[in-house]
């Protein structure tokens, strides 16, 4: 079970009071009613769902109930930062040393194909 | 039945640590034997001389005891304490003997010693690897009727309890600064270094009593005191500091995210009467801000043919038995190893009087120090030989011993076999942890390499062998400095991985690899000709590792068989994933106090003791419990719900709508938000009005509906469906948190806030007037789609003018606390005047008369307000609504969607079934093309005859066509026709 840390709240809290809320940094066109069918797919439908770092929504919902977004390398599942709904995307560099596979079956993957 | 009132022969005075005058009575298949306190029934049985315990999962062969301790994978028994009390596959080597305890074994019919499904034994080149994916493929009948319940019944394990469980189990959750899973020398000593500075901890360990290794190994001294002495003071010590707690009898069984750790504590499963007031057991979920794995290492055993007669066990067992219960396993032992650690079990039991036929030592050159303490007690070492074969049926009677690379065997007599191929470190907590291993490739074993939490492997589990470096470790783990003396006799090293000789790729000897599953080496050869190459289709293709001991003896074995099959070393043919639990977990202990009417909360309105009275049947409509119908004496479901029908339209109905959504949503911007939320236009809406709204999602279709009233200006009471209330809030949240986060508008939960009355029904005003005051409810100055606050029965209220069945109605809305006081009163007067309580069931017939829609039954996520005939709540002068750009989609506006329209069988008696597929040609062939599908089916006592409603493709345009809905044993014709079947022009709504 996660511990996330809520950038309302200020504190760490189980995973338990939060609901994932998809990707973040993906706004809603201002002009929505006037945008192409690709746009509007790019919009609402297509998303990047990385391995590694990926920037996130949560909402503390059995909490302060607020929108925020985070940062987590989805391999370790590794928190790097939360931060308040509406700030910029903060860029962080990416995390190389969890991802490394040294013996497991990803390794190996290939050949066995 | 015989009785034996001593605690075994095999008992050897002197030695253990169980006190000889404290026993306990058991039985194991009917027998019973007297155990001492301290005992597992493997200890006890083994001083009976009872090593048969039970038989192996496909080829029914006799098992013994292999080891003693958790990894056991033979020892399965069945144990219980009454009919109810009773639980299959638990390890003899882990279960305490209590007294009265009745143990059985699995897997054996009609008796241990005479089983027919030994038979399998024979016929065991047809049950090779992978025998049932090729061997059970046709006719393919034939696999559910005859192949898998043959299967099921010829391999398996124990038998599952049949009554409920009596016994309850807790749950509770911790933080600590520091968890030691683990409480061997490592483990202690780390946790007394946490302990020391002042951090809270957590020493967790599975056995009844700390020690770990210490319990067999007799010959290691910590601080100058025995060590297993020292291990009990040390626990003694850390007990007593108010920052520590130490949990015994306790299994970290799974290490997930961020320090969290799931824990079983077994409090009474030991316990001869346990209390009632205690819990069998107790899940822990402890959140650690760092984690300690002291978890040890696991012996393996040799991998040889016939490896798995009773009375064949590893060294580190044998000893345990000696050392701890005072039991020796055999009288005329001989020891099979790669590995120093046997020795010691050879020289412990000479010590104690157990003759010792021959150390059989693969390695040519065993370490002097060892040979020589051999030959001082007078023991034979062949080194550089091996076991080539056992004899024996029930029990081992003989090893075939013959030197390395060819040579005369021959036959040595024994009653006991110990073999011992190395250790394995207990990596697994540190992998659940996502940790990445190493091959450590001089000792043959995977290490902690790359860390994903703040954790740290101390001792065994990190291949630190040097009693010196573990303690200095461990202290270093625990955060603190002191210094610790440790001492042990012999420097252990040697050890292999995978068959041993003679079991090699030439031949086709019976060599076991995991003994839960009866896979052997030449299975996992097999494997790799069919073409295996990864390990882990290798360990589903023999199913290796894949018992419920999850190969903690058989992971490596196989992998090294597999790697020099495909000449390619360890690390390329990968490791399977470690995963939780540990050890197997039972369901009580993680379902906890969850059962019964405390595994899901129930919702019940205020009005619900009420209706109940009444005689309301209730269903389940997410976590609520609604009324469905009210059944008088003698009226089955359908004649009530067609007396409460025909009653709402001739007088009225009373109606407990409280479960509906209810969010109030305020702000000088509350129109505008609606605005962008909704489909429709609120901005017209006047205070004291409300409007039927539809919600979409961006893509355009339909996610909820619900009347909407316009308190004041910058006050709206909306309503949202019953199941839908959270994630409409959830979703208008989301909106106006992130997207519209200028608006100055907040929202609040008001579903439970009010409890709501709805009377519906041509006498609906004669029968509420008396009680509402504040408000004119005459019809012209009430009308259709009004809304007040006012006060009913002095409560103040809300008071709406709507309906659902499309009879005169009202909803009125009171604080939740005076709901069953209001309902009670308007009750008291409307019964009187022939009305009558309906239910959900009524409510659905009344308005698919009417044509209204359910979102969820009449919707399915893919239907948009146009296909659903709601068009007109599509405001097109609005600039922006959340929806607006998915309804222009291409295919949102081709021709040709389905859409909702109504049914009518030709048959009048005939009532669709919801669900039922629509077709134009009932002829042609298969498959057939689908046009849609019937939503809604009811029989309408008003109207007389079946109604249904539909999605069908192009409806609106087939209105008048004839349709068919083929079913299994005949076809059902009807007519396409619009939504509405009763009172088509609406005039009774304005009544």
């Amino acid at each position: 079970m996660l511990l996330i840390h809520c950038p309302y709240c200020e504190e760490d809290r189980s995973e338990l009071e939060f609901r994932w809320a998809g990707e973040a940094h993906i706004a809603r066109p201002e002009n929505i009613s006037a945008i192409s069918d690709e746009e509007f797919a790019e919009y609402f439908f297509l998303r990047n769902n990385e391995k590694g770092l990926t920037y996130e929504r949560w909402r503390h919902i059995h909490g302060c109930g607020r929108f925020f977004n985070a940062a987590r390398d989805t391999v370790s599942d590794r928190f790097l930062m939360t931060y308040k709904a509406g700030m910029p995307k903060q860029m962080l560099p990416e995390t190389g040393a969890s991802e490394e596979t040294v013996e497991t079956y990803e390794a190996t993957e290939g050949d066995a194909r | 039945m015989s009785t034996s009132s001593n605690s075994g022969t095999f008992r050897i005075k002197g030695a253990g640590r169980l006190t000889p005058a404290r026993t306990a009575r058991f039985t194991f298949d009917g027998k019973s034997y007297t155990a001492l306190e301290g005992d597992t029934v493997a200890s006890a049985l083994l001083a009976h001389g009872v090593h048969l315990l039970g038989r192996s999962f496909k080829y029914h062969r006799p098992r013994g005891i292999l080891s003693a301790g958790p990894e056991e994978p033979n020892a399965l028994i069945d144990v219980s304490r009454d009919a109810a009390r009773r639980q299959p596959n638990v390890r003899a080597t882990v279960q305490e003997v209590f007294d009265g305890a009745k143990i059985a074994s699995q897997n054996r019919w009609p008796s241990l010693k005479f089983d027919v499904g030994a038979i399998n034994n024979l016929f065991s080149p047809f049950f090779a690897a992978g025998f049932y994916y090729k061997t059970f493929m046709w006719p393919r009948e034939a696999w559910v009727k005859i192949y898998e319940p043959f299967i099921r019944r010829a391999a398996g394990l124990g038998v599952a309890p049949t009554e409920e469980d009596p016994d309850h189990y807790a749950n509770r959750y911790a933080h600590c600064d520091v968890l030691v899973a683990g409480a061997g020398v490592a483990g202690l000593t780390a946790a007394l270094s946490a302990a020391a500075t002042g951090q809270s901890v957590f020493l967790v360990d599975e056995q009844p009593e700390v020690g770990g290794a210490l319990h067999y190994d007799t010959a290691t001294t910590i601080d100058g005191q025995n060590g297993y002495d020292w291990a009990q003071a040390t626990a003694a010590r850390l007990k007593a500091m108010p920052n520590v707690t130490v949990l015994t009898r306790t299994t970290v069984f799974g290490y997930y995210n961020h320090g969290f750790l799931g824990l079983v504590e077994r409090v009474t499963d030991h316990v001869a009467k346990p209390g009632k007031d205690l819990p069998r057991e107790r899940l822990w979920q402890v959140r650690a801000k760092k984690v300690v794995l002291a978890t040890g290492s696991i012996e393996r055993h040799m991998v040889f043919a016939n490896n798995d007669r009773p009375g064949i066990m590893l060294a580190s067992a044998a000893r345990t038995f000696l050392n701890h219960h005072g039991v020796a396993v055999g009288r005329q032992v001989g020891i099979y190893t790669a590995h120093d650690s046997a020795y010691e079990t050879a020289f412990d039991l000479k010590r104690a009087g157990v003759s010792i036929a021959a150390i059989v030592d693969c390695r040519a050159d065993p370490g002097e120090a060892l040979l020589a303490e051999a030959r001082g007690l007078g023991i034979s070492v062949l080194s550089g030989h091996s076991v080539t074969d056992t004899g024996g049926r029930l029990r081992i009677s003989s090893m075939t011993v013959a030197r390395n690379g060819g040579g005369d065997a021959r036959k040595i007599a024994v009653d006991a076999l110990i073999v011992s191929a190395g250790w394995t470190p207990s990596v697994h907590l540190f992998s659940q942890s996502r940790g990445k291993l190493r091959f450590d490739d001089v000792n043959q074993r995977f290490l902690p390499n790359i860390y994903a939490q703040d954790c740290v492997s101390v001792g065994g589990c990190n291949g630190t062998d040097d009693l010196a470096e573990l303690i200095d470790e461990a202290i270093a783990a625990g955060g603190g400095s002191f210094a610790l003396s440790g001492e042990n006799r012999f420097e252990w090293t040697g050890g292999m991985i995978g068959a041993a000789e003679g079991a090699g790729p030439d031949t086709t000897v019976k060599a076991f690899v995991d003994f839960q599953h009866d896979v052997t080496a030449k299975d996992i050869r097999l494997a790799v000709r069919e073409g295996m190459h990864s390990i882990e289709h290798i360990k589903r293709f023999t199913t290796n590792g894949m018992a419920s001991d999850q190969g903690k003896l058989s992971n490596m074995h196989g992998l090294a068989i597999a790697a020099e099959m495909l000449d390619r070393p360890i690390p390329q043919v990968g490791l399977t994933t470690f995963r939780a639990p540990y050890t197997p977990v039972t369901y009580g202990t993680l379902v906890g106090h969850s059962r019964g009417e405390l595994f899901d909360p129930a919702r019940k309105t205020p009005m619900h003791a009420l209706e109940a009275g009444e005689g309301a049947e209730f269903e389940d409509v997410g976590n609520w419990k609604r009324a469905w119908y009210y059944p008088k004496r003698g009226e089955d479901m359908l004649a009530a719900v067609n007396r409460e029908c025909r009653t709402v339209r001739e007088v009225a109905g009373v109606f407990n709508g409280s479960t509906l959504g209810k969010i109030e949503v305020v702000g000088p911007d509350a129109a505008q938000f609606l605005n962008l939320i909704y489909t429709n236009a609120w901005g017209s809406l006047k205070p004291g009005k409300s409007r039927y709204g539809i919600m979409t999602r961006e893509d355009g279709f339909v996610y909820d509906d619900g009347v909407v009233g316009r308190l004041a200006e910058d006050r709206f009471h909306v309503t949202t469906t019953t199941g839908g209330a959270p994630r409409v809030l959830h979703h208008m949240e989301d909106y106006l948190q992130t997207e519209f986060p200028h608006l100055r508008v907040w929202l609040t939960s008001t579903t439970e806030q009010w409890a709501v009355i709805a009377v519906q029904g041509p006498k609906a005003r004669e029968i509420i007037q008396p009680f509402v005051e504040g408000v004119d409810i005459s019809n012209e100055a009430f009308p259709h789609m009004s809304v007040a606050e006012c006060s009913v029965m002095g409560v103040p209220a809300r008071l709406f003018r709507v309906s659902f069945t499309g009879e005169l109605g009202y909803e009125i809305n009171v604080p939740a606390d005076y709901g069953p006081a209001v309902w009670k009163a308007i009750w008291e007067r409307a019964e009187p005047m022939g009305a009558c309580l309906y239910g959900t069931e009524t409510m659905h017939v009344l308005r698919a008369e009417k044509g209204y829609i359910i979102v969820g039954q009449d919707t399915d996520g893919t239907v948009t307000p146009y296909d659903a005939g709601l068009g007109w709540a599509v405001s097109s002068k609005k600039p922006d609504f959340v929806g607006i750009r998915g309804l222009k989609r291409p295919d949102l506006v081709r021709e040709g969607r389905k859409q909702l329209v109504g049914l009518l069988t030709k048959d009048p008696a005939l009532v669709l079934e919801e669900g039922g597929q629509i077709v134009a040609d009932p002829n042609q062939a298969k498959p057939m093309t689908m046009l849609g599908h019937v939503t809604s089916a009811y029989w309408s006592e008003n109207c007389g005859r079946s109604i249904a409603l539909a999605l069908v493709a192009g409806g609106r345009a087939r209105i008048g066509e004839t349709l068919y809905v083929p079913l299994k044993d005949r076809t059902i014709e009807v007519e396409v026709t619009d939504m509405v079947f009763f009172d088509k022009d609406g005039g009774r709504i304005h009544g």
